[in-house]
C-alpha cells in the first residue's frame, strides 16, 4: 500500500459539519488567497496557475493555464464556471458545491482577476437543490464580505457573479451547449469551428469555461504557490484529484487522492477509500473515468491514477468517476443502462447521435431482456462504428460533439471484454442474473 | 508602383485538392459548393444555399486532411482554405454517409406511397442513389400523432421529419418569425409550434417548399396531385410588384401549385403565402356566377340591358363599348391597368391616346406616387438596397406591402449589419432590426425630410433632435451609399406630403438612390408603358398639357364632365380610398370594364369585357426595380376571355382604326423597336432573372438545385425561343427616345404643402395589409379567413381622453360623415393618430372609414365620440 501523505487541497474542510458557512471558511483561512492574489499582478496570478500545471477537472483535462492564455483580447470577455455535473456516478462537483461553496467562489474570483474578467456566470445543474442554495448563499455572503461587487477588498478590481441553474439536460455540461443555454437558447452544442470559446464564446465574446473543481484548486495554489502544487503528482498530472467512487465497493464516496502516486487498486481497496468489494467478491471490471470512458479489467488495477497513464491504456480519467463491477454484476445490463442514459440525453441535433443512440439502446435492451440475436452484436458494433469510425481511442466521431463517441465506449467494451456473457443472454432469452 | 486593391486580394482563388485533382475554389467558399463546381456532388439534407450552414444532418461528411490526419468533416460547414486536401469518395466517407442515411431512415416511416413528397423527395432520391436495399432496423419506429397543424396553412407530420432544421432556420433566420422550434430531445425531438403563438408567418409556405421530406405539407396542395403528373412553366408572380420568379405547375388545365425559383437578384427562392396560396382565385371558383362577387371569373362579354348585365357575343359587346365611348366624345378617360402585362398596358395606351385621343389616363388609383417623380428619381435595384450601408424607409410596413422585399431588406440588417432607419408613424416589421425608428405622423413626412436635411426640429413633432442628428450622421453629406425606400404609407393622406419629402431627399443627397415601392403587381410596367398623365411609353415625358389623374377623373365623372370611363380591371371600388367619391363617380359615368374578375364595380358597368389574368397570360412584367421578366401561360382562360392586347385591338377596329398590334409577341416587338424597352428579348429568352430596363448587367441563370428546392423541375428552355415567330428588332439607341423625366421637370408647378392640423381630431393613418379583402384573397379559400377585422386603433392617451375602453363602439366623424367603428388599444400608434387597416372590410360594409374620408384633402382627420 502506498503512503497517503499528500495534503488535502480541495476537501480540506471535510471534517467540519459547517464547512459551507462563511464563518468556518474565514476561520480556516478563507479569502486570504484572494487578498494575496489582489496584491499580485494578474499576470503573476496566471503564471502561478500555469506553473501548477493544473489540468482542467471537467473531463477533457486541458491545462487551465493554457486555456487562459488563449483568451482573445477584447473589451468584453466572460468567465463561466461549469457546474452542470450530470453524468451517472459522477458527483465530485456535487460534493464541492454543497460542502465548500466559498472555496469555489474564492477560486472563481481569483481566476476572474487573473483573466481581468468582471462578469462571471456559474452554471449549475438545476437538480443540485442544496448545492444551488449554498452557492447562491455563498455568493450573497461574498458580496457582503466585500469579496464580490465593486472594487473588491479595496482594490481596483470589480466583479459580479451570477448563479444560473440549468434546466435538466446533461448536454449542457458540454461547454458550447452550456453557453447556448446561458444565452437563453436551446442547449445544442455549437458546431466547430470556431473551436474555442476563448475566441468566440458567450454572446460571441471571448469566454473561459472552467470546471468547479478546477476553480476550487486555485485558493490553495495561490496560497502555497504553483510549484508546491506541481510537486504533487507526476508528469502532466499534478496535484490531487477528487474521485467519485461508486459501484460494488464497501465505501462509495468522494476521495481526494494525489495523482499518479496512487493506483486504482489503492482507491478501490484501501480502507481509507473504497475499502474493497462488497462481500469481498472478485472484481470483474471497472470504469476509470465515468460512463463515457472505455472499461478496464482487473489486470489494470495497478495502473496509476494519472491522465496520460490511463490514456495510454485506451481510456480516460475523464470526470474522475470510478465505477466498480463485481463478479456478479451483469455487464450487459450495465452497458444497456449507460446507453439508455446517452439515448435520453442526446440533444437530437445531429443524426448519428440522435438516431444511433436510440437504435443501439433498443438493441441493447433486447439483448438484456430477451429477443437478442447473435447478429445484433455485429450490428451494434457497426452502428457504434458509424458514430465513432474505427472504434479506436482517442475516438473519431461523425457527430458534432463528444456525446456521440461516448455512446460506444461502454457497449464496445462490454462486447469486446464479455462476448460470452452476451451469448449467454441470447441463449437464455434474457438476463441470466435475474 | 503597383496598386493592390482589397477586391483583387479577395478574388485570388484558393487552390485545393479534391479526390486527388487540383481545383481553384473561390475564397470563403464552402467545401460543399466548391466540390459541386468541381463535379463531385456531396449528398446533403440540412444544407441550403440561401441559409447559414449548420452541419447537423452529417450527410455531407468528407475526409479533410488536417493536423490530426484525415478526419471526417461536414463539407457544408467547412470553408475552403489554401492547400486543403479533400477526399469525397473513399471507403471511409462512403461508410460514414451510408451510416448517416441508414440512421435517417431508421425512424422514417415507409409511407412514401401516400406522401405528397414522394417522387420529388430528396430523402427518397438519395436513398435510391446511395442507400442500402434492406433495413437492419427491426425495432418499433418512433410514433407521433399524424399530422398536426402548426399554422393556418401548414401541417406537420413529425414521424417523417429528419430534423434538418431547414424550416426552423428559415423561420428564425430568414423571416424572423420564430414561432416554430425544436422541442424534446434524442430521437423524440420534434419541431413544435410555440405554445403561445401559432405559426402565422406570411412566409410559412417556404418551410413546406424547402422541407427535404414530406414532414411539412401545405393545406391547399396536400393530396391534390402527384409530382410526376404535373407540368411546369417558369413565370413571374403578379401578386405585388416585387416580381418573384416562380415555377407554375398544373395538372391538365388545373393550377396545382407555385414554387419559388431561386432568382438571385429578386426572390432567391422565397415567396410569400399570398403569392403561393391564391391560385384558386384564378381557376378555383368555377361554380360562382355572381358577377358582383370578386371571386367570380368573367367568362363571357356582357352588356347592360334593362338594368341587368346579360351575356352577349364579343362582337355585340365591342360594338356597345365603342358606342358608349364614341357618344362621350372628348369627355372620356381611362383608369387602371396596373395589373396588366406590359404588352396589355402598351396596347391600351395606344388605344387611349391613339383612338380615344385622351390624356386622362392613370394606372394608379390615387394611392400611389406621381409617375413623373418616380421616373425622375435615381433608381436603386433590390440588390443595391440590400447592399446600402444606410437604408432609409419612408413607406408602409414592407412586410405587409411587399413581403419578399422585406425578407431581402431584413437580411441586409441582420446578416450584413447595414443600418436601417425608419420614418414611420409606427414601428414596422423591420423595427426590431432597424437602427432607429423616427415617429413621423401623418402630415409630417415633408417636415421630417427637412429636419434630416437641415438638422433643425420643429416643435410638436415626435422625433427628437438626437434622432435627427443620428440619422444625419448615418446618411452623410451627399447620401453616398444610401438608399431611400419610399412609398405611400398612408392612403388617407395626399401623396403631395410624401412626394415633397422625396424631392427634398433627392435634391439634398445627390448620391443617394431611391427604391420606390408601389405595391400593385405591374404598376411599374404600366407607368413605363405610359398609363399615366404626361408619361409616354419608354419612360419619356410630355412637357405640356397633362391629363387628369384618377382622383381628378373621379371628380370629373361625378360632376358629369367625364361622361364615359374605360376601367382596366374591375376593382376600382376596392382600391380608391374615398368610397363616397368613387361611388358618385361611377354612378354618374358610363363605364366599360375590362376585367378577369367580377366585383362590386361591375354594378356600375355598361359593358363588361372578360380578360385573361394571372398564369393564363403571355407577356412581360416589370418589377419595382425596373426588371422585366416573362410571364409564360400555364392554363387557358375560362370561357371566352381574351388577352388585353386582343381586346384593345378589336375595340380599336370598332372605331375603324388600328393600333397595329396583332399579338402579344408582336406587341413586345413593337415596344422594343419603338422604345428600346426589353420586352421581346425577355420574352424570347425568358431568362430567370429577366433584364433591367436601361441595365447593362448580364445575369446568369442559377442552376436548379433539387436538394435545395425540391419539386421544381429543371426546364431546358424557359423562353419562347423560335415559337415567337417574329424577328428581334433593332434596339432603339438611348437618346433617340423622348425626353426623360428629371427632378426639375417634376418640381415645376408644385407648391409646398402645409396641412392644417386639428388639435381636437385624430389624424388618419390608413395602412395596407397583405391580407386585405382584394380579389386574390376573396377568391382564395385558404387565405380568406386570415383577413383581420376592421377596427380603429388608438394610443391609450387618446383612448382615455375620449373616455372609452378598448373594444368599445365609437362614433367616427370625418369629412364625408359619420360611421360607427370598434376602437382598439394599440400603443404603437402615436398620440393624435388613429390607425385603420385599408381594404380589409367588405365593400358592402356601411361602417367603413372609407365612406367618410375625402381623397381631395391633404390630410384626413376624424373625431371620435362615445356613443
Amino acid at each position: 500500500m502506498a503512503a497517503f501523505t499528500a495534503p488535502k487541497i480541495v476537501s480540506s474542510r471535510s471534517e467540519f459539519e459547517d464547512s459551507f458557512t462563511i464563518e468556518r471558511y474565514l476561520a480556516t483561512g478563507g479569502y486570504s488567497a484572494l487578498k494575496k492574489a489582489l496584491g499580485m499582478f494578474p499576470e503573476q496570478v496566471a503564471a502561478e496557475v500555469d506553473a501548477a500545471s493544473l489540468l482542467g477537472r471537467g473531463g477533457a483535462g486541458f491545462p487551465a493555464g493554457r486555456k487562459w492564455s488563449m483568451l482573445r483580447k477584447s473589451p468584453l470577455s466572460y468567465l463561466v464556471v461549469n457546474g452542470d455535473e450530470s453524468e451517472p456516478a459522477t458527483f465530485k462537483d456535487h460534493y464541492l458545491t454543497e460542502r465548500d461553496p466559498h472555496q469555489l467562489i474564492e477560486g472563481t474570483i481569483i481566476a476572474a482577476y487573473a483573466l481581468q474578467v468582471s462578469q462571471v456566470f456559474i452554471f449549475m445543474r438545476g437538480e443540485f437543490a442544496l448545492g444551488l442554495e449554498r452557492v447562491q448563499q455563498a455568493v450573497n455572503e461574498a458580496y457582503e464580505h466585500g469579496a464580490l461587487g465593486s472594487k473588491i477588498f479595496g482594490s481596483d478590481f470589480s466583479i459580479d457573479i451570477v448563479v444560473h441553474p440549468g434546466a435538466g439536460a446533461y448536454i449542457c455540461g458540454e461547454e458550447t451547449a452550456l453557453l447556448e443555454a446561458l444565452e437563453g437558447k436551446r442547449g445544442f452544442p455549437r458546431i466547430k469551428p470556431p473551436f474555442f470559446p476563448a475566441i468566440t464564446g458567450l454572446y460571441g465574446e471571448p469566454t473561459v469555461v472552467n470546471n468547479v473543481e478546477t476553480m476550487s484548486n486555485l485558493p490553495w495554489i495561490i496560497t502555497n504557490g504553483g510549484a508546491a502544487f506541481a510537486a504533487l503528482g507526476t508528469g502532466r498530472s499534478t496535484g490531487t484529484r477528487l474521485f467519485a467512487l461508486s459501484g460494488r465497493v464497501k465505501n462509495p464516496g468522494v476521495y481526494e487522492v494525489e495523482m499518479v502516486k496512487n493506483t486504482f487498486r489503492d482507491l478501490i481497496f484501501d480502507p481509507q477509500f473504497g475499502g474493497g468489494i462488497i462481500g469481498d467478491k472478485a472484481i470483474k471490471a471497472f470504469i476509470p473515468g465515468g460512463v463515457s470512458a472505455p472499461w478496464f479489467g482487473p489486470d489494470l488495477l495497478d495502473l496509476p491514477l494519472g491522465q496520460d497513464e490511463v490514456a495510454e491504456k485506451g481510456s480516460m480519467l475523464g470526470s474522475g468517476s470510478v465505477i466498480v463491477f463485481d463478479e456478479d454484476s451483469c455487464v450487459v445490463r450495465a452497458a444497456w443502462r449507460i446507453t439508455k442514459f446517452f439515448s435520453r440525453e442526446s440533444c437530437g441535433q445531429c443524426t448519428p447521435c440522435r438516431e444511433g443512440s436510440g437504435w443501439i439502446e433498443r438493441a441493447m435492451y433486447r439483448l438484456e431482456h430477451g429477443g437478442g440475436r447473435e447478429e445484433d452484436l455485429a450490428l451494434v458494433l457497426d452502428l457504434c462504428d458509424n458514430i465513432s469510425p474505427g472504434l479506436s481511442w482517442p475516438p473519431q466521431q461523425t457527430t458534432i460533439c463528444v456525446l456521440g463517441p461516448s455512446i460506444p465506449s461502454s457497449v464496445v467494451s462490454a462486447i469486446r471484454m464479455f462476448r460470452q456473457e452476451f451469448i449467454d443472454h441470447i441463449e437464455h432469452g434474457g438476463c441470466p442474473h435475474d | 508602383m503597383e496598386v493592390v486593391r482589397m477586391t483583387d486580394v479577395q478574388h485570388t482563388p484558393v487552390s485545393i485538392t479534391i479526390n486527388g485533382r487540383a481545383f481553384e475554389a473561390k475564397p470563403g467558399e464552402l467545401l460543399i459548393e466548391a466540390a459541386e463546381r468541381a463535379g463531385d456532388f456531396i449528398p446533403r439534407f440540412c444544407y441550403h444555399p440561401r441559409m447559414e450552414p449548420v452541419g447537423v444532418c452529417r450527410m455531407c461528411l468528407v475526409e479533410v486532411d488536417g493536423p490530426r490526419g484525415k478526419t471526417l468533416q461536414p463539407a457544408c460547414f467547412i470553408k475552403v482554405n489554401e492547400g486543403m486536401d479533400v477526399t469525397t469518395n473513399s471507403e471511409k466517407v462512403k461508410k460514414a454517409q451510408d451510416g448517416v442515411l441508414e440512421f435517417l431512415l431508421a425512424n422514417h416511416p415507409l409511407d412514401c406511397p401516400v406522401c405528397d413528397k414522394g417522387g420529388e423527395c430528396p430523402l427518397q432520391d438519395q436513398t435510391l442513389a446511395h442507400g442500402s436495399g434492406e433495413t437492419r432496423f427491426i425495432e418499433e419506429k418512433r410514433h407521433f400523432v399524424k399530422p398536426i397543424e402548426i399554422g393556418e396553412l401548414v401541417l406537420l407530420d413529425r414521424e417523417r421529419c429528419i430534423q434538418c432544421s431547414r424550416c426552423t432556420r428559415f423561420a428564425a433566420e430568414v423571416a424572423g418569425d420564430s414561432q416554430i422550434a425544436f422541442s424534446g430531445r434524442g430521437d423524440m425531438i420534434e419541431v413544435a409550434p410555440s405554445p403561445n403563438e401559432p405559426f402565422d408567418s406570411v412566409f410559412s409556405g417556404n418551410t413546406v417548399q424547402i422541407c427535404p421530406v414530406g414532414a411539412l405539407t401545405a393545406k391547399p396542395y396536400r393530396f391534390s396531385a402527384r409530382p410526376w403528373d404535373l407540368e411546369q412553366v417558369e413565370s413571374t408572380c403578379t401578386m405585388c410588384s416585387v416580381g418573384c420568379r416562380v415555377a407554375v405547375q398544373s395538372s391538365g388545365n388545373r393550377l396545382t401549385r407555385v414554387l419559388g425559383i431561386d432568382s438571385d437578384p429578386v426572390n432567391q427562392g422565397w415567396l410569400c403565402d399570398k403569392g403561393r396560396f391564391t391560385l384558386d382565385s384564378i381557376d378555383g371558383n368555377e361554380e360562382l356566377t355572381d358577377v358582383l362577387n370578386a371571386a367570380t371569373r368573367l367568362r363571357e362579354p356582357m352588356v347592360r340591358r334593362d338594368g341587368e348585365l346579360v351575356a352577349v357575343s364579343w362582337g355585340e359587346a365591342l360594338r356597345e363599348a365603342a358606342n358608349v365611348l364614341r357618344e362621350a366624345g372628348d369627355n372620356v378617360g381611362v383608369i387602371g391597368g396596373s395589373s396588366l402585362t406590359n404588352e396589355g398596358a402598351f396596347a391600351w395606351e395606344r388605344f387611349a391616346r391613339g383612338v380615344l385621343r385622351t390624356e386622362n389616363i392613370d394606372a394608379q388609383f390615387g394611392d400611389g406616387l406621381d409617375g413623373e417623380l418616380i421616373q425622375a428619381l435615381p433608381k436603386a435595384t433590390i440588390d443595391e438596397a440590400v447592399a446600402a450601408c444606410t437604408l432609409v424607409t419612408l413607406c408602409g410596413d414592407i412586410k405587409e406591402e411587399l413581403p419578399v422585399l422585406f425578407l431581402r431588406l431584413r437580411q441586409s440588417a441582420v446578416k450584413d449589419k447595414n443600418s436601417i432607419i425608419e420614418l414611420s408613424a409606427r414601428p414596422s416589421s423591420l423595427a426590431n432590426v432597424a437602427k432607429a425608428t423616427l415617429t413621423v405622423r401623418p402630415g409630417e413626412a415633408h417636415l421630417a425630410a427637412k429636419s434630416i436635411v437641415t438638422g433643425t426640429v420643429p416643435v410638436d413633432v415626435l422625433y427628437s433632435a438626437e434622432q435627427i442628428a443620428h440619422v444625419r450622421s448615418l446618411i452623410g453629406e451627399t447620401g453616398q451609399g444610401v438608399v431611400f425606400v419610399v412609398g405611400r404609407a398612408n392612403v388617407g393622406e395626399s401623396s403631395v406630403i410624401v412626394e415633397a419629402a422625396i424631392r427634398t431627399f433627392a435634391e439634398s443627397f445627390p448620391e443617394a438612390k431611391f427604391l420606390t415601392i408601389l405595391r400593385r403587381s405591374n404598376v411599374y410596367g404600366a407607368l413605363d408603358m405610359g398609363l399615366s398623365p404626361g408619361l409616354f411609353p419608354g419612360r419619356t415625358i410630355k412637357a405640356e398639357g397633362a391629363g387628369r389623374d384618377t382622383i381628378s377623373q373621379l371628380g370629373a365623372m361625378a360632376s358629369g364632365e367625364q361622361k364615359a370611363t374605360l376601367l382596366l380591371g374591375g376593382c376600382l371600388l376596392g382600391n380608391v380610398a374615398d368610397l363616397t367619391l368613387a361611388t358618385k363617380a361611377l354612378e354618374a359615368s358610363s363605364n366599360i370594364v375590362v376585367s378577369g374578375h367580377g366585383g362590386r364595380t361591375l354594378a356600375y358597368a355598361q359593358v363588361v369585357l372578360p380578360a385573361s389574368v394571372g398564369y393564363e397570360r403571355l407577356g412581360t412584367v416589370t418589377n419595382l426595380e425596373g426588371r422585366v421578366t416573362a410571364l409564360t401561360p400555364k392554363i387557358l382562360p375560362p370561357g371566352s376571355a381574351w388577352p388585353d392586347v386582343a381586346i384593345a385591338s378589336e375595340l380599336a377596329e370598332e372605331f375603324g382604326q388600328t393600333i397595329g398590334l396583332d399579338s402579344v409577341e408582336d406587341t413586345a416587338k413593337v415596344i422594343e423597336a419603338t422604345t428600346g424597352y426589353p420586352a421581346l428579348s425577355v420574352l424570347e429568352s425568358a431568362e430567370t432573372n429577366g433584364s433591367l430596363v436601361d441595365g447593362d448587367q448580364v445575369s446568369i441563370r442559377r442552376p436548379m438545385d433539387p436538394m435545395a428546392f425540391p419539386g421544381i423541375r429543371s426546364v431546358d428552355s424557359v423562353g419562347l425561343g423560335s415559337h415567337v415567330g417574329v424577328t428581334a428588332p433593332t434596339p432603339v439607341l438611348k437618346g433617340t427616345r423622348g425626353k426623360s423625366a428629371t427632378l426639375a421637370s417634376v418640381e415645376a408647378g408644385r407648391e409646398s404643402v402645409t396641412p392644417a392640423i386639428d388639435g381636437y381630431a385624430l389624424r388618419v393613418n390608413l395602412t395596407r395589409r397583405l391580407y386585405d379583402n382584394g380579389i386574390a384573397m376573396q377568391g382564395s379559400a385558404a387565405l380568406l379567413g386570415l383577413v383581420e377585422p376592421l377596427t380603429i386603433s388608438l394610443n391609450h392617451v387618446d383612448l382615455e381622453r375620449i373616455g372609452v375602453e378598448s373594444g368599445a363602439q365609437v362614433s367616427v366623424t370625418g369629412a364625408n360623415g359619420s360611421v360607427v367603428m370598434t376602437v382598439v388599444l394599440d400603443d404603437a400608434v402615436p398620440r393624435g393618430v388613429c390607425e385603420v387597416p385599408f381594404g380589409v372590410e367588405k365593400l358592402s360594409e356601411e361602417n367603413s372609414l372609407r365612406n367618410i374620408i375625402d381623397a381631395t384633402q391633404v390630410l384626413n382627420q376624424v373625431r371620435l365620440e362615445t356613443r
